[in-house]
């Protein structure tokens, strides 16, 4: 088992370094460089010729191209990534602080999102009538298609300004995380429900579905204790991509609840061309992809017996 | 590419004639194209003049859409805005489509280490999420609706490079592939006249889907106010102006959603139908 997850981490360091790099010449080599942006952007002439040429000088930015990649890579190994063009903090204290919001958000949305798309698609596998099922499996169309911002703000409208039943922002409470939470998983419950419903049909026509009908067992029963289990991997490969996405999603969701988090820390950096930060969200999301993948590999022996973990997964 | 359309959930859904939501969703894009190319077709009200002594007035006969704070049409901006909103997941689609397709069939072609570089850093590209690594690189560029639609296309190359490489392998171990080499035909030539029309079949039907999805990541950018400057109308931002009367005058920004729903719901079920026939023929 520690041979396996030492593996896995060295497999993960490649992406992490490429993440980084990718950032890095997007962010410092693509337009000019992160503190002239901010200079010419905030409009402020009252700093002179010098004075920009100090600031310069001190953040490093008159240095070489490698010099300043490995500097910053050497940071990043400290957990230092650099400090906010904007407010001047650390950019890890910024995000670690916005992190628990936006952490109790996605989870939110995740434990929601995959209770109804199981719900959902197992009621779509098993529904007898036609008009029944074709409805059901409308929902994950639908779900994709409209986009984050206005289911959001479909249910502010109705649930928070005509209902007055929740509040329609903010970030304490279990209240305020309600909404945002729904919200955020109408992309989850969309794919769940599609990809369950799928594997769910393909384990009903199994032989052993027909050996334990025989046997008596009631359609609960076949449900819950021999084809969920069967017909779960597909769904748990496809949550683990989609988590991935709930940080993109919380960036349109924060913004239209006005929460606190990661998600409105990268829309206001971006606002800004705060760019470290913004290098800092991407850095993290990379983070976040292999760790769930780790994650998901891990559980997947869990459900299916037949499958061990061996150090050559690719 | 989303996961829920996959070629697998259309096939059960063949039919032999169009039914009635592909034709519905034919209906749709239909308008949303012409009101892309002849929006004064659709509506006679100036997009960016209104007047303030009719602001924020509920849909009505006169106002199909209400009108916004400013006292403009809403339908009217909608149908404006529709250019734009359209053009952007258009360039961003072609972008994604003409850089990964290059690279999946470079790579897939090739092999060896050029493989390995290009597939590490498609690995790259998926492991950051589309949308967060659109916003890096409109960071980057700066705002405008050009910036966005570059943003969002370079944000979903990975998926064409993958199908596009799988299906180069495939083509490059063909009889007809090996005859060609035999005969000496060069490898450059091979791959543009032998393997590509052979290989681009799923990246062509991958583009229909991501159109659906360039059009929800294009108006979140714009949502959040990337895009153009205003008065120019783009969907999202529409949207996003409206946000603030959301409690008194729903229909500024709900109305224009709805719009963005139908014509990506539309998309999604065209390239759904579009792939199910492929499938037949």
């Amino acid at each position: 088992m520690a041979k396996y997850l030492a593996s896995r981490a060295l497999q993960a360091l490649p992406v992490l370094l490429g993440t980084f790099t990718l950032a890095f010449v997007l962010l410092s080599v693509l337009p000019s460089d992160a503190l002239s942006i901010k200079l010419s952007g905030s409009g402020d002439s009252a700093l002179s010729q010098e004075e920009i040429a100090r600031l310069r000088a001190e953040q490093g930015y008159d240095d070489p191209l490698p010099l300043q990649y490995v500097r910053q890579l050497g940071g990043l190994l400290t957990g230092d990534m650099g400090v906010s063009l904007h407010t001047g903090s650390p950019v890890v204290s910024m995000i670690g602080s916005a992190l628990p919001h936006t952490a109790r958000l996605a989870v939110a949305a995740l434990l929601v999102g995959v209770t109804a798309g199981l719900v959902i698609g197992s009621l779509a596998a098993h529904a007898r009538s036609r008009a029944l099922r074709e409805l059901l499996m409308s929902v994950p169309p639908l779900g994709i298609s409209f986009p984050t911002f206005a289911v959001g703000l479909v249910l502010i409208q109705v649930v928070s300004f005509q209902w007055r039943a929740l509040p329609s922002g903010g970030t304490d409470g279990f209240e305020s995380l309600v909404l945002p939470a729904l919200t955020l998983s109408l992309p989850v419950t969309a794919t769940v429900a599609q990809i369950f419903a799928r594997s769910l049909r393909e384990v009903l026509d199994q032989g052993y579905i027909d050996t334990a009908t025989a046997k008596g067992a009631g359609r609960l029963r076949l449900h819950l204790a021999h084809a969920v289990r069967n017909a779960a991997g597909p769904s748990l490969t496809a949550t683990g991509m989609v988590i991935g996405n709930l940080l993109g999603g919380a960036v349109v969701t924060e913004t239209v609840f006005s929460r606190e988090g990661v998600g409105r820390l990268t829309a206001d950096a971006v606002t800004r061309q705060d760019l470290p930060v913004v290098q800092g969200v991407v850095l993290l999301s990379a983070l976040v992809f292999v760790v769930v993948n780790l994650l998901v590999d891990l559980t997947y022996p869990l459900l299916d017996r037949r499958v061990t973990l061996t150090e050559a997964t690719r | 590419m989303t996961l829920t359309d996959t070629p697998a959930a259309a096939r059960g859904r063949v039919r032999r004639r169009p039914g009635p939501g592909v034709v519905l969703s034919f209906l749709v894009l239909g308008l949303a194209v012409l009101a892309a190319f002849a929006p004064g077709l659709l509506a006679h009200q100036s997009p960016v003049e209104g007047e303030v002594l009719e602001k924020l007035r509920p849909p009505s006969a006169e106002h199909w859409f209400g009108t916004d704070h400013l006292g403009r049409d809403v339908y009217a901006r909608v149908v404006h805005g529709a250019g734009l909103s359209l053009r952007a997941p258009l360039i961003a689609v072609a972008i994604a489509f003409g850089a990964g397709c290059t690279l999946g069939l470079v790579s897939g072609f090739l092999g060896g280490p050029v493989d390995a570089v290009i597939m590490r850093l498609v690995d790259i590209l998926l492991a950051v999420p589309s949308l967060l690594l659109s916003l890096a690189i409109v960071a980057a560029l700066g705002f405008g609706i050009t910036n966005v639609a570059v943003a969002v296309g370079v944000a979903s190359v990975a998926a064409f490079a993958r199908i596009t490489r799988a299906e180069a392998l495939r083509v490059r171990s063909s009889p007809f592939v090996e005859a060609a080499t035999t005969l000496g035909v060069r490898g450059p030539q091979v791959l543009l006249r032998h393997v590509l029309p052979h290989a681009v079949g799923p990246a062509l039907v991958l583009s229909t889907l991501e159109f659906g999805t360039a059009i929800l990541s294009v108006s979140a950018l714009s949502f959040l106010g990337y895009g153009e400057p205003p008065p120019t109308p783009e969907w999202g931002k529409i949207v996003s102006e409206g946000r603030d009367y959301l409690a008194t005058a729903w229909w500024v920004a709900l109305l224009p959603s709805l719009v963005i729903a139908a014509t990506v719901l539309a998309t999604n079920r065209l390239s759904r139908w579009f792939d199910a026939r492929g499938e037949r023929i």
